[in-house]
């Protein structure tokens, strides 16, 4: 193994997945723009016109359609990767699910953009959390050095269970905002990525493979079954590539949710993407403070984490989630998630649903304190007064 | 007569096919279809008069299954294994070498 | 199949089989005879797309496959843009893409796949340029999912959704001219085809293979089920829809028009012929017939001219 030197480069979240996909050696990438992903198809157009990097672009009219080209891509046997937010991802709905029934390991990038009407780009997580149950992996970047990390391993996951992975980025927040990310030079990324090795291609003319046929009742259950055993398996597997990524070049992926001074909290926050780095400094003030604070991190949202959850939520005496997202008719989904998940344990920490910055309202370190102080009350009370709130709301 | 030619492909296909539960829902045997005998689906079937046949396989190549092949002397032969009775050989048939007839089972 | 040599020669179409018996058409079925064709013309190394349609169930349920070649099933609107994938892979991946040693990328979509739900996609294909054939079988309606019109269902036709009844609610739009549609992409390759004549469309097929870019080909093909025709007349009512100039063969390559009608000296037979053997046009007035033959001749006298001027 060659010695580990990082390339250091500022760049904005976009910038750092379109600099992965050249790492990963990505043979078709099929994508339509859409704001705020587009600087990342710019960024690869701009690769293969520079030579920089070999590959077939394929500049499709919908996103309905680049979900269909990268699968048609990636059944052929390359490595295929698209990008899209909002309601592209909207579109691509249908498309989702045939990715993950042909069981092909497509990577996406997804930049979380708030659903219209009334229109709105900025950040949001219900697009991507509404294709909850598509079959796809989700992972959620806190920074953009979480973004070039997660394109990477996601990769090398994806090929493992044969099941494609989406690694989600906030508009704006990250997409367009520049910090510096650590890249890995090309010959250590193909050693971490070596080609890939397709479960099977359409080119295998000597033994040609039909693929997506119609499965009656007496087979269908099954197939269903080989998805939902893939997503468990990958549990696994993710904690091996993540912890292969730290192994190699410093930064350990090996938890599905990062434990942020967790360890000795009375209650924690528990989120998912950019605004979990705004809690994580929010905790380190509140501990100043003296309020004993952690923050849970939830990376993969699909495969869900539910055995980390629990020996999180059996060692606190509440969970405030933060959900930039709702389900209407409901409450926010990572709360939805995360009780249901603790239902049958024996952890039963009070638990309060926070609905934040949805059309990318501004979240900030003065709000975390508000919720610390609100669940600190709950806690000491030993009650709650409503299960979600939301948070921003001008009253 | 020839045999049909898709007895070793029938073999081939049984004898491979052990229900494997491929992720992805992969078919892995081509022209595995030949285990599926449509000919029950038959209500009329093609009489053929050889005598009368030409051997222009206008009815070998409209055959929609295809269930027509060739014997040694190059004259057609109905697969009733698979032919379902359409008739378009019939039809299509410029010497009536080839009439539907009801199907007695 | 194996087929003696001596017989390989007086036959009009490769000898090879790609396409296996035991499938689930309907009796009769025109585009399973097609897809027949296809393969036949292509051979081995070809990689069929086909998105919901007959097809899909004429291709085989799991565990079982009629095509002896690489097939990949796909959702309805998708067609295009999945060849688009395929052929960039297959370039990616380092293959040769068209031509006679190139593997053919083949879209197999049915009119309602190709001028309703996957006309977009359709365009994207065409417009990028991508080396692959699409074949759009044509069988006027949405057959797979029980009759329903479809863009490319033609003036006076029953279908389930244009039943006919006291109101007299028969289809009351003319056919979607898909390959005009098409055409106006300017690509290299278009032409029509009818199962009724197998040598021009396996030479259609062949011209296609060898022209660089996106080809496009809309064939005929009779559905005895849907039409509500004797499963025997599926050629005959074919070889009708082209001797009375409803589907008139022709091509289009590299902006030139060329017509070929079997017999070109022929005046077109009037359209009660082709309608007369199918039971969807049983409703029509006379009124309706002789709008719908206006409507024939209209296109035919376009088409003729197309090919004068751009002959």
């Amino acid at each position: 193994m060659a010695e580990y030197k990082p390339i250091r480069k500022v760049v904005s979240g976009n910038y750092a997945a379109a600099y992965a996909v050249k790492h990963a050696r990505v043979q078709v990438v099929a994508a339509y723009p859409i704001t705020p992903q587009t600087s990342i198809i710019e960024k690869i157009a701009e690769f293969i016109a520079n030579g920089e990097a070999d590959i077939q672009y394929v500049p499709v009219e919908s996103e309905h359609s680049a979900m269909a080209a990268t699968i048609g891509a990636s059944a052929t046997g390359a490595r295929a990767f698209t990008a899209t937010a909002s309601q592209g991802l909207a579109l691509m709905h249908e498309m989702l699910h045939w990715a993950s029934g042909a069981r092909l390991p497509i990577v996406m990038v997804e930049v979380n953009r708030a659903l219209a009407p009334p229109w709105s780009v900025w950040d949001d997580q219900t697009d991507s959390l509404a294709q909850r149950d598509t079959g796809w992996m989700q992972f959620y970047a806190e920074n953009n050095q979480e973004v070039y990390d997660g394109v990477l391993m996601a990769f090398k996951i994806a090929e493992q269970v044969n099941v494609p992975i989406m690694v989600i980025e906030s508009a704006f927040i990250l997409s367009h905002t520049y910090d510096v990310v650590e890249m890995i030079p090309q010959e250590l990324v193909d050693e971490f990525l070596p080609p890939r090795k397709p479960l099977y291609t359409l080119t295998d003319f000597d033994n040609p493979k039909a693929i997506g046929a119609l499965a009656t009742p007496d087979d269908y259950y099954e197939f269903r079954y080989k998805l939902a055993k893939a997503h468990e398996e990958a549990k696994k597997i993710i904690k091996d590539v993540g912890k292969e990524f730290g192994e190699r070049f410093g930064r350990d992926y090996s938890d599905m949710i990062e434990k942020y001074r967790t360890d000795d909290a009375d209650f924690i926050f528990l989120g998912m993407g950019s605004l979990m780095g705004t809690v994580k400094e929010a905790v380190d003030r509140l501990r100043d403070e003296g309020y004993k604070v952690g923050a849970a991190k939830v990376r993969w949202f699909r495969p869900f984490p539910k055995e980390e959850l629990y020996e999180l939520a059996k060692k606190v005496d509440g969970i405030a989630v933060v959900d930039r997202n709702f389900s209407f008719g409901q409450e926010g989904i990572l709360f939805t998630e995360a009780k249901g998940a603790l239902y049958n344990t024996s952890a039963r920490p009070l638990m309060k649903n926070y609905i934040v910055g949805l059309g990318g309202r501004d979240f900030t370190l003065n709000d975390v304190r508000k919720i610390a102080e609100d669940m600190k009350g709950l806690i000491e009370r030993g009650e709650l007064d409503e299960e979600v709130e939301w948070y921003h709301l001008k009253r | 007569m020839a045999e049909s030619p898709f007895k070793a492909d029938i073999e081939r296909v049984q004898k491979e096919y052990s229900e494997k539960m491929t992720p992805g829902a992969i078919v892995y045997i081509p022209g595995s279809s030949v285990v599926n005998k449509t000919g029950s689906w038959r209500v009329f079937m093609p009489d053929f008069n050889r005598d009368k046949c030409v051997r222009c396989y206008l009815c070998y190549i409209y055959c929609p299954e295809p269930a027509i092949y060739l014997d040694e002397e190059n004259y057609p032969v109905f697969d009733y294994d698979y032919c379902k009775g359409c008739g378009i050989c019939a039809n299509e048939c410029p010497v009536d070498a080839i009439v539907m007839v009801r199907e007695s089972k | 199949m194996e087929i003696p040599e001596s017989v390989k020669k007086r036959l009009t179409l490769p000898a090879e089989e790609y396409f296996y018996a035991g499938h689930t058409a309907c009796q009769g079925c025109g585009a399973s005879l097609g897809l027949r064709y296809v393969l036949k013309a292509y051979g081995r190394k070809t990689i069929v797309t086909i998105p919901a349609c007959c097809s899909t169930i004429i291709a085989g349920a799991w565990p079982y496959s009629t095509l002896d070649v690489p097939l990949f099933h796909t959702a309805f609107a998708t067609t295009g843009a999945v060849i688009s994938g395929i052929e960039a892979a297959l370039k990616a991946m380092g293959y040769k893409v068209k031509g006679e040693d190139g593997v053919m990328v083949v879209g197999w979509a049915g009119d309602g796949g190709t001028a309703d739900i996957g006309l977009q996609a359709l365009s994207g294909f065409l417009e990028r340029g991508h080396d692959a054939v699409y074949i759009m079988y044509d069988n006027e309606a949405y057959m797979n999912t029980g009759i329903q019109r479809s863009g490319s269902t033609p003036y006076g036709a029953w279908t389930t959704n244009t039943p006919g009844g006291k109101r007299h609610f028969l289809e009351k739009r003319h056919k979607k001219k898909v390959i005009d549609i098409v055409i106006a992409h300017e690509i290299p390759y278009a032409a029509t085809a009818s199962v009724a004549y197998p040598e021009d469309f396996i030479r259609k097929l062949k011209k296609a293979r060898n022209i660089p870019g996106p080809s496009f080909i809309q064939l005929f093909a009779p559905c005895p089920t849907g039409w509500r025709s004797p499963t025997d007349k599926s050629i005959e009512i074919a070889r009708l829809a082209v001797q009375t100039a409803y589907f008139p063969l022709f091509e289009y390559e590299n902006g030139k028009y060329k017509i070929n009608m079997p017999n070109p000296k022929k005046e077109p037979k009037p359209i009660e012929e082709f309608l007369k053997l199918q039971g969807r046009f049983k409703y029509m007035t006379k009124e309706d017939v002789q709008i719908l033959q206006e409507w024939v001749n209209r296109q035919w006298e376009k088409l003729k001219k197309l090919a004068e001027v751009f002959g």
